[in-house]
C-alpha cells in the first residue's frame, strides 16, 4: 500500500528537494518521454510528465485526408499494434459505411491481430528484462519477434507498419506459404515460451523487484482509466474481445487472464500468460481460414453520411477508441484517437509515488508506454 | 438500464437534456449543470458510470463542443454526454477530474488543443505545446509555416 503518512512527514519537513529529469533522451523511457522527478533521498515525491516531444497532431493531419488515408497515419501512434490500430479506423469507417466484411478477411484480421499481439509482448518482455538490467532476455524476445516480423513481410509487404487493414477487409489475400510459416513459428514458439519462465518469471532477484511494486488498486485502475494488461493486472475485467466482440472474436475460444495483485508482476504475469491466449487463438483459426472474398466490394471514393461513429478494439496495450465525427464529405471533419497508453501514463504518478526511484523504473516498464501513442 | 429508461433518469435531473439516439445514446447538455449530472451518473448505483472512456473537443465552427464517453461496468451500457460552448473567447465548462481521476489528463489535452478551460481543474497547463503557441485543432487555426495547404 501507499504510506501516505509518511510522504506527509517528509513533505513537512521542508528540506530543499531535488528534482531530477528522467529523459526525454533515457533507454528506460522507451522513447521521447520526460518526466520531472522530485526525490527526497531515494524516496519518489512527486512525477510530472512532460509529453509533446513528438506530438505530430495525427488528429489534424486526418481531418485533410480521405476516409482511405487517414488510416495508414495510425500505424505511427503506436507502432506495436499497428494492425490493430489499422483495424479500429477500419472499423469505423465500416460502421458507416454499413458494410459487413467477408468471413475470410474476418478470421485474417483475428490471426494477423494476435500476432501483432505476441510480437508486441515478446518485445516488451524484452525490454523489461533489459530495463532491470538483465541482458539476455532481450536477444530470446527479439529472436521470436523476428520470426513473426518475416511472416508480415511476406503478406503485408511491411514488418512494422503494415497498413494491412482497408475499409471492407484486408488488402491482399495472404501469401501461399502463410499457413505453412505461421505453424513453423508455433512450434517454435510453444517450445521457447518456457524458456521466459525460466528466465525471469522464476528469478528471485526479478520477483523481488516486481512483487508489491507500483501498486494500484481496482477503483483507482477504473478511475484513472486503466485498460489492457494494466486494469487487468488489478483484476479489472476489460478486454474489448470479451466485453463488445468484434469482427468475428465472438466466435474464438480463449480466456481473459485476470491478477489480483494490482503491483508489477501481476502485469508482468497477465501478458505473459495472454501469449499463451494468443497461440491458442490463431491455433483455432490457422487450419480453418474461411474461402471466399478477402475483401467487400466498395467504391474508389469513400463517403460517411452525417454521423458520429465509434470504434473500439483491443490493442496489445489496451482499449483503443476510434471516434468519428462525419459531416458527409469524402474527408472527416473530426478524428479523435483515444489511445490506451495516455490514460495509462495518468496512473503512472499513483504507482509511483512513495516508492523508490529504482522501482519507477520497474512500474514504467510494465505500463509498457509507447511514446508515439501518448503524443499522437 | 435501457435507452429509455436512462432518458427518464436523465430527464430528472436535467430537463433541458436534449437526446439523440446513435450507435449510443448522446445527451446533449447546459454547461452549468453538467457536473451535477455526471456526479449523479457516477454514484447513482442505478447508473454507476464508473469508467470515463474519452474526453473530446470539437470545433462546430460557430460554437465548441465537449463529448464524454461514459460507460457502465456493472450495467454494461455507454453514453456520450456533449456539452455546448457557444463562447468562442474563452470557453469554460466544470472539470470532472475530481469524479474521474483520467479526466485531469484528458482535459488538459482538450485544453491544449482547443483553449477550453475547465473550472477547479488541480493542475491546468498545456500538455504538448509551450504556452505561446495557438489552439491547432480549431478549424480557424491558421499556420503557414507547417500545414501545407493541398
Amino acid at each position: 500500500m501507499r504510506p501516505n503518512e509518511e510522504i506527509e512527514e517528509l513533505l513537512e519537513s521542508k528540506e530543499e528537494d531535488f528534482v531530477i529529469n528522467i529523459g526525454p533522451q533515457h533507454p528506460s523511457t522507451h522513447g521521447v518521454l520526460h518526466l520531472k522527478v522530485k526525490l527526497q533521498g531515494e524516496t519518489v515525491l512527486d512525477v510530472q510528465p512532460h509529453l509533446g516531444y513528438i506530438h505530430r497532431s495525427i488528429e489534424k493531419m486526418c481531418e485533410a485526408s480521405t476516409y482511405r488515408n487517414f488510416i495508414y497515419l495510425t500505424s505511427r501512434m503506436d507502432y506495436l499494434s499497428a494492425h490493430m490500430n489499422n483495424q479500429a479506423c477500419s472499423m469505423a469507417v465500416e460502421q458507416g459505411m454499413a458494410l459487413a466484411i467477408p468471413e475470410r478477411a474476418k478470421v485474417i484480421r483475428i490471426l494477423m491481430s494476435e500476432l501483432t499481439r505476441i510480437a508486441s509482448h515478446t518485445l516488451w518482455w524484452g525490454a523489461l528484462g533489459l530495463d532491470l538490467g538483465a541482458t539476455t532476455p532481450f536477444f530470446i524476445g527479439f529472436r521470436d519477434r523476428e520470426e513473426i516480423m518475416d511472416i508480415f513481410e511476406e503478406s503485408c509487404g511491411a514488418r512494422l507498419t503494415m497498413n494491412y487493414n482497408v475499409p471492407g477487409g484486408v488488402m491482399y489475400d495472404i501469401h501461399p506459404n502463410f499457413q505453412k510459416r505461421v505453424h513453423t513459428f508455433l512450434v517454435n514458439f510453444k517450445k521457447n515460451l518456457p524458456e521466459y519462465d525460466q528466465l525471469l518469471t522464476g528469478n528471485v532477484i526479478f520477483q523481488s523487484r516486481m512483487k508489491g511494486v507500483g501498486v494500484i488498486s481496482a477503483e483507482d485502475a477504473i478511475s484513472y482509466g486503466c485498460t489492457g494488461p494494466v486494469a487487468r493486472g488489478s483484476g479489472v475485467s476489460c478486454d474489448m474481445r470479451k466485453w463488445f466482440p468484434y469482427d468475428g472474436y465472438e466466435g474464438a475460444k480463449f480466456d481473459e487472464i485476470l491478477e489480483t495483485g494490482g503491483d508489477c508482476f501481476s502485469r508482468y504475469m497477465v501478458r505473459v500468460r495472454e501469449m499463451y491466449e494468443s497461440v491458442k487463438i490463431i491455433e483455432q483459426y490457422i487450419d480453418n481460414i474461411p474461402e471466399g472474398d478477402f475483401q467487400a466490394k466498395t467504391k474508389n471514393v469513400v463517403k460517411l453520411p452525417k454521423g458520429e461513429f465509434y470504434s473500439r478494439v483491443e490493442t496489445a496495450r489496451g482499449e483503443l477508441g476510434v471516434y468519428i465525427i462525419s459531416d458527409g464529405s469524402m474527408k472527416p471533419y473530426r478524428v479523435k484517437f483515444r489511445s490506451p497508453n495516455f490514460s495509462n501514463l495518468s496512473a503512472l504518478k499513483h504507482m509511483a509515488v512513495g516508492g523508490k526511484i529504482g522501482d519507477l523504473v520497474a512500474i514504467m516498464a510494465t505500463l509498457d508506454l509507447v511514446i508515439p501513442d501518448i503524443d499522437r | 438500464m435501457t435507452n429509455e429508461e436512462l432518458k427518464t433518469f436523465i430527464t430528472a435531473q436535467v430537463p433541458e437534456a436534449i437526446f439523440e439516439e446513435t450507435q449510443y445514446l448522446n445527451i446533449t447538455v447546459p454547461a452549468e449543470k453538467f457536473y451535477s449530472l455526471a456526479k449523479h451518473l457516477r454514484t447513482d448505483s442505478s447508473a454507476e458510470f464508473d469508467y470515463l472512456i474519452c474526453v473530446t473537443g470539437v470545433d462546430w465552427k460557430d460554437s465548441l463542443m465537449v463529448v464524454y464517453h461514459l460507460q457502465s461496468r456493472k450495467h454494461k451500457h455507454v453514453i456520450v454526454l456533449k456539452v455546448k460552448l457557444t463562447d468562442r473567447v474563452n470557453p469554460k465548462v466544470d472539470t470532472v477530474s475530481d469524479i474521474w481521476r483520467t479526466a485531469e489528463f484528458h482535459e488538459r489535452e482538450v485544453f491544449d488543443l482547443f483553449g477550453i478551460k475547465f473550472n477547479n481543474h488541480p493542475d491546468l497547463r498545456r500538455l504538448f505545446m509551450d504556452d505561446t503557441w495557438g489552439f491547432p485543432l480549431r478549424k480557424d487555426y491558421v499556420d503557414d509555416v507547417t500545414i501545407v495547404q493541398l
